[in-house]
Formats: structure tokens, sequence, C-alpha cells
């Protein structure tokens, strides 16, 4: 019925060699498999957002793919963000701007924000809120979580 | 929840994938292209597909490409291919309008046009844009290729013309005049939620007169179609407010709105008037 494949998934430039049955969403092997746990698990059908990670460069809910389907692909979660001690710009902003607080959320939004910021570095106030709008957050009531990401955004442009 | 297990199948061709189809689809095998409707159901175990085949690795399902007077879409073109400048012309700027209203962002990164179009939700802005154009949806399978005109296609609330051994390659749309108007408004009650009702009208000006009108409302009935009565009242008209209002109350006399716990048919009519008013206000 569901006989395991062997996959190969480049998660933060690290390669992970797992055997897995087609069922398995990417969320799930990411965190189980591959030990990647920064990434979260909410709702499991495509309503949280928590799961967001990118694929290939886009923002993609990870329990709505099988993980066979990202085999070879490059994905960047979380765990990828901070290079040493230093914090992603976006990291930064969070914690300045009180953008979470339980932080179940937070590694969605991040993932979120950041790669639709690097598609579109100069996406406008309003096109922030309807991007923002794809994921629940139930602390902030988000207007937090806005300008955090409005913040993060003017020093990525600054920075790149 | 987990989905339960199936069988996970690959191909890399169209002939590959309608032999894989023609096989397994009697027992129980799915097609998967976006996943963004048919994961979440198998996440719930409303559906349990035996088979699935993954036509994600078919190269020449992902080309967007207009070809004389039709733009050609295939199975693997995402919702967010058109939230930019591929689509030249009118057409491109309808798209453009309507691609937004679909779900949030990263559902439009991975969901399909043409999958949206084969779920035929009630609620689906593509079927509605495919109703609204006359869109044709391109159907394969091993005995060979169909047509099928978009008012033809569906039959009722994600029921469509689709065999179970075919595969939808590819939706065309014609290409609209470069001097068309279009507009397009929906109404959910929270940003990204299935639309309660929307509408979608194109037309062009002649000498001050609207010539080529087409109303189509989505959201309301069981499947998105055009409304010929509104569309009788806007040909040869002047485009302003009575003559929109006129037409809006034509299309929400001929719907037959369908009814849910939040949603009463008589709200649903007054919606359809509103929506029609609006994208006819809207059009540019």
């Amino acid at each position: 019925m569901s006989e395991k494949r062997d996959i190969t998934l480049h998660i933060n430039g690290e390669d992970f060699f797992v055997s897995v049955e087609p069922r398995r969403t990417l969320v799930d092997v990411i965190r189980d498999d591959c030990g990647q746990t920064g990434t979260h698990i909410g709702c499991e059908h495509g309503v949280c957002g928590a799961c967001t990670v990118l694929v290939d460069g886009e923002p993609m809910r990870s329990c709505l793919m099988f993980a066979v389907q990202a085999d070879g692909r490059r994905i960047r979660t979380i765990e990828g963000l901070a290079k040493g001690e230093t914090l992603h710009p976006m990291q930064e902003a969070f914690m300045k701007h009180h953008a979470l607080q339980c932080g179940f959320c937070t590694p969605g939004f991040l993932m979120l924000a950041i790669g639709a910021l690097e598609k579109n570095p100069d996406v406008s106030d309003d096109e922030i809120v309807d991007i923002l709008s794809s994921n629940l957050c139930r602390c902030t009531g988000y207007e937090n979580i806005v300008k955090a990401v409005k913040a993060a955004a003017a020093v990525m442009k600054a920075q790149a | 929840m987990k989905p339960a297990s199936f069988s996970y199948h690959a191909p890399r061709s169209v002939s590959e994938a309608v032999a894989l189809l023609a096989e397994y689809a009697p027992q129980d095998g799915r097609v998967l292209a976006g996943g963004q409707s048919l994961v979440p159901t198998m996440a719930f175990r409303m559906a349990r597909p035996a088979h699935l085949i993954d036509i994600n690795g078919i190269a020449e399902l992902a080309a967007l490409t207009v070809e004389g007077e039709m733009l050609k879409i295939g199975a693997c073109v995402r919702h967010a291919a058109f939230d930019s400048d591929t689509v030249p012309g009118a057409t491109g700027t309808l798209l453009r309008k309507v691609v937004h209203n679909i779900a949030h962002y990263p559902i439009r990164t991975r969901g399909t046009f043409c999958g949206s179009v084969a779920n035929a939700d009630p609620a689906s802005e593509w079927c509605c844009v495919m109703a609204a154009l006359d869109g044709v949806a391109v159907l394969q399978s091993q005995r060979g290729e169909r047509r099928v005109a978009a008012a033809d296609f569906y039959q009722g609330v994600m029921t469509t013309a689709l065999e179970e051994d075919e595969l939808l390659v590819r939706c065309e749309l014609p290409v609209l005049a470069d001097d068309a108007r279009s507009g397009f408004v929906e109404f959910s009650r929270r940003k990204g939620d299935f639309a309660i009702a929307m509408a979608l009208v194109v037309y062009r000006l002649e000498a001050g007169k609207i010539v080529e009108p087409r109303v189509a409302v989505g959201g309301a009935e069981t499947h998105a179609r055009r409304i010929p009565d509104a569309e009788a009242v806007l040909a040869g008209a002047a485009p302003n407010a009575a003559n929109f209002a006129k037409a809006a109350r034509a299309a929400a006399a001929d719907c037959d709105p369908m009814e849910d716990i939040n949603n009463t048919a008589d709200y649903r009519r007054e919606l359809v008037c509103t929506m029609v008013e609006r994208a006819l206000e809207r059009a540019v």
C-alpha cells in the first residue's frame, strides 16, 4: 500500500536522507525525521499557517505538502534564519516590537514575511496586511506583527 | 489528523499520467496538483484515496502561454502566476483583480488554476472567470482529448464533466480586446474565506454604449454561470448608475441561491444584487 520512499530534503543548507511513507506531510518529516522542531504544527489542514516554510523560496503550508513532493527541493525553516549569534532582521524586529507573546505562531509568521519580502522588497503597507492575513495569532492582535514586518522590511531593503 | 495511507505515483509526462489514471482511477485513484483542497480533506479523512497521481513533476503542464487569441493555462500553473504581468492586456488586468481574492498568499503559491476549476467549489473564483469568459476545459485520457466549454463543464456542487480517467490538462481563456473593461467583487465574512457571493463583469464601450456585456455570478448557486437577463439589460445601454442597478436587480431575480446555516436564499440574492452593481461600478 504505502511503501516507504528514500528522499533527500535540503533543509537550511544541510542534506537529510530519510525514508518516509508517502502519506507523511512535509512538516511531520521536518520535525520527526529531521529533528528540526522549530517549525510548528497547528491545525494540520492549512488554515493557521504555523507550519509555513520556504520551499524553493516560496512560502508554503508544509502540512499541505507531502514530504515525498519535497524530494530534492531547497527548504528554509526558522532554524536557518540566525547567522551564529546574529538574528535575522525580522527576528530582531519581532522582539523589538513585541510581535509575539506565546511564540507558537512565530516561526510561521517569520517564514511567511521573509519569503514575501525577499520576493518583493517594495511591498506596500496594504500588501503587508494582506500577506499577514494568511496566518493566525491568538496573542498579539496582529498590530505589533504588522509593525515589526514594516520595520524589518526597511532594514532588509537597506541591507540588500 | 494525518492523511490515511495511499500509493504514490509521480509521472513525468501527460501520457504516463493518463495511463496511471486509466489503471488506478477505478481503484479510487485521484490526481494531486496543488493539494490545497485535497490534502485538507485527506487530513480530515473525508477523502481516503488509495492512489495519488502527482502531476507536479510534469514539465509540460507548467506552461502559461498566449497562442493567437487564447490564453492557455497548464494544469500546474499556480494562482500566484496571475499576480504578475505575465499575462498581457485586458485579460491580465482581469486575472490580477481576481487573484488577490483567492484564499491567502501561501495557498496561492501552491494551489493551481486548473485544480480550482476541476474541484468546482461553488465559491471558486477561477470557476467564475471560466464561466464569464466562456473558457474551455481541455480533458485528456487514453481515449483521446475532449474540449468542454465552461457552460457544459460545471454540473453542480463540485461536480463536473470530467470522467474518472480524464486529466484536466489545461484551461483556455479568450484574450480580451484591449479596451475591455472588467470588474470583480466578492463578499466573504473574513478575508480569504469562501465567498458567499461574487460577480465578474466584462464589457466594452462603443459610441458611449455598452457592447458585448458579460455578467457572471459565483458563490451563490451550485456553480458559477453567466446571467443572460442581466447582460440583456446592459447591451446597448449607457454605463450609468441607473442601468447598473437595473442589471444587478435582473441578476438577483434570475438567481436560485443555495441556503446554508448562515445564509438564507434571500440574503444571498440581495448580495448578488450588490456584488453585480459594485462590479459594474468598478469596471474600468
